[in-house]
């Protein structure tokens, strides 16, 4: 017995490593979809609707992706994947590309073996908790329950935060943003925490959502971006470049509404370069002259995405902040197509 | 002189390897054995080759590093400053913990409800019966996340238990029941104290002494000796008295409510209560049955034979049936004790953090090493199987039938 099971592990360490090769952007156009790993579900950035549909804004991302490969937004196979599953589930082949609000850090990038494209959205790590509590700090704290997703660098931030400030905590560790919210919302543990947009995103979800308080206090620097196995560095441009056309696209006002007005010709180079009209930054990338028009096309620029998906006019309530263009006093900096 | 000639040699033959039945068997389990060795051989090379190719390696430095998450329950002093290693350890005592609760629970559940099972009370043997496939038939999983569940719905928040007129009051004042888990005073021991705990101890060997003596006289002179009510005062006598003549040194930590939680006292967390309990009763439930057919295997002619001698019913099951039932139930109980410590890895359902928690879900995470940290996993849970095997079947022989 204890021997199929080491077989097994063998044979799936063994095999999985096999599938992890190079050629991914072969493999993808050979197959027709794109396999996407994303939340299991977190209302804004990626959930499914009532008719199991994806949507939300690292599904955008998923979308732009195949619609600049595969020539339909639509061909993706999601993968729901856990705090726990999400880098098995891409070092073992499984996915394409990871667009499942991860933190891109050292480690993760140097030593997991993974190449983070960039970033889609800057994030740091909140609190939530019940305003029947009167806290208004973190600073106050001390002793509280906290529930906290397991396998995510909110678990190591917490501990530092605490450490550093001399307080304690109970930390009580939790699988899937789902059960944080059930423990939270039954009273199991005092304060929630996880990256402040997947705060809003979750206390939007709730019933009362005006109960619930963000404290102030951002504790850690939060990155995220879409990433893929590191060692094929072409699949590696296309996603990177992908998000940069989005980012682009929104910098130079290419939008969903006019975009076909402009890909009969404008005056801007740098337009023309991203739409295709100019150059050959297609064949660059290893796909045809329209790549980024679909992937433009299909939801939207950056800013259309955020406004749609987890914007001030959506009940999740986020503003632009760090992830305003560089233009607006934001982050946000695509660099040259050309 | 070499006339006496050797008895004809049989010469050995290559076709006899396949042809003689006397080698036959031999080739074919060599040939058995060089396809697992090749097998093995080309996974373990398809692993090396393909771990090189992603540009990874099998290292266990990781475990020297810090951890850098804290744990919730620790049995040994563990910071986030401390290793993986520790944060490991951590994980196993808390495994160990919660099997052995579970393990003793089991067995107490399931011996009485096998036991009751059997019983001609038709209401009693009825319940037992509904106890039993209920909770054999559904998964310890659900069993797990359903008891979780009930204890964080239906207990109160510690929150609900402040202010001048709360809505939750401590059970005498002393252990407070939440949906985070129960609160019970803990024993603060003063020097002379440890006294006292002494004199209970030395007490409770004094009474295994007596009841050892009380056999003996029964063996030698067939005086019946009372055991009972002078093991309880043996126990529990000089120990009280002990308490008292030097000025109560036992005080009792009493859990409080201060800031989020209570503090003092000793805290069972909620998700440990949770799997404990859920562990317990599902794996009683199989125990019951096999309580029920190690009794059942023992003839009805032992009984009849029991009862003619005059023996009341109670001693008829205590002295006959069960020490020859055991050698039925033993052996298998091994294998559920077995079960309850694979099963604990369950723990994660409701975020107590036993060894899958620490070394195979957060250490494994952070460092990224799945390879390394599900290898060590395996080994760990191939030792603590190996050790209750080891000790139940010291036990088991100690029960079994003994053929003279």
């Amino acid at each position: 017995m204890q021997k199929s099971v080491i077989l097994g592990t063998l044979t799936a360490a063994a095999l999985s490593a096999g599938a992890a090769s190079a050629q991914t952007l072969s493999d993808v156009q050979d197959r027709g979809t794109l396999n996407c790993g994303v939340t299991t579900g977190l209302v804004g950035f990626a959930a499914p609707d009532a008719d199991g549909e994806w949507s939300g804004f690292d599904v955008a991302v998923c979308r732009a992706v195949a619609a600049a490969v595969l020539e339909d937004q639509n061909a993706i196979e999601f993968v729901p994947t856990t705090g726990k599953t999400r880098f098995t589930a891409l070092a073992s082949g499984e996915i394409d590309m990871l667009a499942r609000n991860t933190t891109w850090t050292f480690s993760r990038d140097v030593d997991l073996k993974f190449e983070f494209t960039g970033i889609n959205y800057y994030d740091g790590q909140g609190f939530m908790i019940p305003k029947s509590l009167g806290v208004s700090s973190a600073r106050e704290l001390a002793g509280a329950t906290v529930c906290i997703q397991t396998g995510t660098t909110t678990e190591l931030n917490l501990a530092d935060y605490f450490r550093r400030n001399n307080m304690d905590y109970e930390p009580v560790p939790i699988e899937t943003n789902a059960e944080a919210q059930q423990q939270y919302l039954a009273g199991a543990c005092d304060v929630y925490t996880t990256d402040a947009s997947g705060l809003a995103a979750t206390r939007a979800a709730f019933e009362t959502p005006s109960d619930h308080v963000i404290l102030p206090e951002i504790i850690s620097k939060e990155p995220l971006g879409p990433l893929v196995r590191h060692g094929d560095n072409d699949w590696g441009d296309v996603v990177r470049w992908t998000l940069n056309a989005l980012i682009a696209a929104e910098e130079y006002g290419i939008t969903s509404a006019n975009i076909d007005e402009l890909k009969a010709g404008t005056e801007s180079p740098e337009i023309n370069r991203i739409l295709g009209t100019e150059g050959n930054l297609g064949e660059m990338l290893g796909l045809d002259a329209e790549w980024a028009y679909r992937a433009i096309k299909a939801n939207g620029n950056y800013g259309e995405i955020f406004a749609k998906n987890i914007g001030e006019s959506t009940p999740i309530g986020l503003s632009r902040g760090l992830n305003a263009q560089w233009t607006d006093g934001g982050l946000l900096y695509a660099p040259p197509f050309r | 002189m070499t006339t006496l000639s050797d008895p004809p040699r049989e010469s050995f033959r290559l076709s006899m390897l396949v042809n003689d039945t006397r080698y036959r068997s031999y080739t074919f389990q060599f040939i058995a054995l060089v396809c697992v060795a090749a097998l093995f051989a080309y996974l373990g090379s398809n692993l090396v080759a393909n771990l090189r190719a992603a540009g990874l390696n099998i290292s266990y430095d990781f475990l020297g590093d810090p951890s850098g998450y804290d744990i919730n329950q620790t049995l040994i002093d563990y910071t986030s400053q401390s290793s993986h290693l520790r944060a490991s350890i951590a994980g196993l005592l808390n495994t160990l913990l919660v099997s052995i609760l579970a393990c003793i629970t089991a067995t107490i559940i399931g011996v009485a409800a096998g036991v009751l099972r059997l019983s001609n009370n038709w209401l009693v043997s009825k319940l037992m019966a509904v106890y039993v496939e209920m909770f054999r038939n559904v998964p310890v999983l659900i069993w797990i996340i359903i008891i979780f569940t009930i204890m964080t719905a239906v207990a109160p928040a510690p929150s609900a238990f402040r202010g001048d007129d709360p809505d939750a009051s401590m059970l005498f004042g002393m252990f407070a029941f939440t949906n985070r888990g129960v609160y019970i005073p803990k024993p603060l021991f003063e020097p002379l104290g440890w006294v006292v705990l002494g004199v209970f101890l030395i007490s409770i060997v004094g009474a295994i002494l007596y009841r050892r003596y009380a056999t003996k006289v029964l063996y030698d002179e067939g005086r019946l000796l009372p055991t009972t009510w002078p093991t309880v005062a043996i126990v529990l006598v000089p120990a009280i008295l002990a308490y008292f003549i030097l000025g109560r040194p036992i005080a009792l930590e009493i859990p409080e409510l201060g800031g989020f939680n209570f503090s003092g006292g000793i805290t069972l967390l909620g998700s440990l209560i949770a799997l404990w309990f859920a562990l317990a009763i599902y794996t009683g439930a199989f125990i019951a049955e096999n309580v029920r057919a190690g009794i059942q295997s023992v003839s009805r002619g032992q009984t009849e034979a029991a009862a003619a001698l005059g023996l009341r019913p109670r001693r008829i099951m205590n002295l006959v049936v069960l020490p020859q039932a055991l050698r039925v139930i033993v052996p298998p109980l091994i294998s559920h004790y077995l079960n309850i410590t694979k099963n604990s890895s369950l723990a994660i359902a409701v975020g107590y953090m036993d060894l899958t928690g620490t070394l195979g879900g957060i250490t494994l995470n952070q460092t990224g090493r799945a390879i390394e940290t599900i290898l060590l996993l395996m080994l760990f849970y191939l030792l603590i199987s190996l050790s209750i095997s080891a000790i139940m079947n010291v036990y088991n022989n100690a029960v079994r039938l003994k053929e003279r």
